[in-house]
């Protein structure tokens, strides 16, 4: 379980997150909403210490969280997808893999991830300077779910793809999370993800969360109804 | 009170600096494993192999200028018969190194530092650290142990080249005869002579390289950050490049 206590961050002047509190459980599937700007992404990058908190704390299972060890079990899907750009497609996706299989067998894994978020072998020894960024989008998330990881991070997996697309990656993590297992957290501005992915969702504003609950019950929250307008949890 | 404090915490915080320059350079130096010495080869070639037309042209013209200059100054006191032993002694203890040197600050400090930073701010680092690498290992380590490695390579190569501009203008327009040129270049030059301007160069490569990679990983967000950056790597490395020499001078011909 990766809970946080009371995480506090500010940048300058900027207070960004103000007291978070947030747990997600072994092998379930939280969502995080929010405007644009709010710190959905600064919550993530606290989570993995890659941004250092002001005051508050992670823990993972109990513990204080060891990097090395998280990072071992760990897939991230970065907002701007992230590619190395001197590594080709496949060596991207590969990434982890190559660390301690040779390239004969880490490239057949790499193709099979790509395939699964609908991108053909022709793309694997691309560059990612060439490709589109919806398409860098998938292969950043065919890296992160490369090495079968338990604990998961998408940050907008789906933004910047085409609905039909979309739709499929929002199948294909569903199905990860499930058959695998794992926990994840997803940063999403689209509902059909949330419905489509999320056990629980929470809706950060203001620098701190002000609701959490099932995905089930989403039309019964006034804080989600206010957040979404009219367009709420049909 | 106030300036002794004022004082007092620039140079704390200048302490700091170089501690902090310090442990992320030994980590970088610390980083080299027998895996990644593909990386080192292909940063070799970025470093190394790619700064030799620059050093070359710059030894060369350098040379040339120094025999035409050391030749008319010379003649004044009657010693235009020095120029092969002085272009030579010019060129191996201070003008190769020197001059080498802040060509590859310009190509190299900068190129390592606009890379690294556009990692920085594109969260590649960020993906490395997720990914379960040590960013320092994976890209400073190379390029350090690059730079160290190289540069002294240049520094020789421009060493010869610059004692041929002078031989070219000596022998081509001073009058000098061609053998006795050559043979009164190496005349007088000393082991030491060589060793000093190679030994600089190792430690120019490391400023150079240590800039870049400094720079660029504490570049901040978007392309200003980026170019920031490289100023600044560009800049430190020239002047770190100057005061080394310097002192590095002062040590080895005291
Ligand atoms: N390294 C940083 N330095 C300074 N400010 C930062 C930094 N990282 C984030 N911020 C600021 O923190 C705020 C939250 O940023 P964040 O990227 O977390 O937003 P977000 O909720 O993910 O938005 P979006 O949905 O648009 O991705 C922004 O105002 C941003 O300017
Ligand atoms: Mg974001």
């Amino acid at each position: 379980m990766i809970a946080l206590h009371d995480l506090h961050k500010s940048f300058g002047p900027k207070r960004v997150l103000a007291g978070v509190n947030l747990q997600v459980g072994q092998g379930e599937s939280l969502c995080v909403i929010g405007q644009s700007g709010t710190g959905k992404s600064v919550l993530l990058k606290c989570i993995l210490g890659l941004v250092q908190p002001d005051r508050g704390q992670v823990t993972w299972n109990g513990r204080p969280i060891d990097r090395a060890g998280f990072m071992a079990g760990f897939g991230m899907l970065f907002q701007g997808a992230a590619l190395f750009d001197s590594l080709s497609v496949w060596q991207n996706v590969a990434f982890r893999l190559r660390q301690r299989m040779s390239d004969a067998k880490a490239r057949p894994i790499a193709l099979d991830k790509l395939a699964r978020v609908g991108l053909g072998p022709e793309t694997a020894d691309l560059m990612p300077a060439e490709l589109s960024g919806g398409m860098a989008k998938r292969v950043g998330l065919a890296r992160a779910i490369a090495d079968d990881p338990s604990v998961i991070f998408f940050d907008e997996p789906t933004t910047g793809l085409d609905p039909i697309r979309a739709r499929a990656i929002n199948t294909l993590i569903r199905d990860i999370v499930t058959q695998t297992g794992a926990t994840a957290i997803t940063i999403t501005h689209d509902m059909d993800s949330v419905r489509a992915i999320g056990d629980r969702v929470a809706l950060l504003q203001g620098g701190t969360i002000v609701h959490d609950g099932p995905v089930t019950r989403m039309a019964d929250a006034p804080a989600l109804a206010d957040f979404l307008g009219d367009g709420v949890a049909k | 009170m106030t300036p002794i404090r004022t004082v007092g915490r620039a140079a704390l915080r200048l302490t700091r600096g170089i501690g902090a320059v310090a442990i992320f350079a030994g980590r970088g130096l610390g980083g080299l494993r027998i895996h990644g010495l593909r990386a080192l080869a292909v940063q070799m070639l970025q470093i190394g192999w790619l700064s030799l037309p620059v050093v070359g042209l710059t030894a060369l013209f350098t040379g040339a200028a120094l025999a035409l200059q050391i030749h008319s100054g010379g003649e004044r006191f009657q010693a235009g018969d020095v120029v092969p032993a002085i272009v030579a002694i010019g060129m191996v203890r201070e003008l190769g190194p020197v001059l080498g040197g802040l060509m590859v600050a310009a190509r190299v400090a900068s190129s390592i530092a606009a890379e690294i930073g556009t990692m920085r701010v594109t969260e590649q680092i960020d993906a490395l650290v997720t990914l379960s690498t040590d960013p320092v290992r994976w890209l400073v380590t190379p390029r350090l142990w690059a730079a160290i490695l190289s540069l002294p390579v240049l520094v020789a190569v421009g060493d010869i080249i610059g004692i041929m501009g002078g031989w070219l203008v000596g022998a081509g327009s001073l009058g000098f005869n061609s053998a006795t040129y050559i043979a009164n270049s190496w005349a007088y030059l000393e082991f030491w002579d060589v060793a000093s301007g190679l030994i600089k160069g190792a430690v120019f490569g490391l400023i150079v390289a240590l800039s870049g990679c400094w720079f660029g990983m504490r570049s901040s967000r978007g392309a200003a950050g980026v170019g920031r950056a490289t100023t600044q790597a560009v800049v430190a490395a020239a002047v770190g490049i100057l005061a080394a020499n310097f002192a590095l001078t002062g040590l080895f011909f005291r």
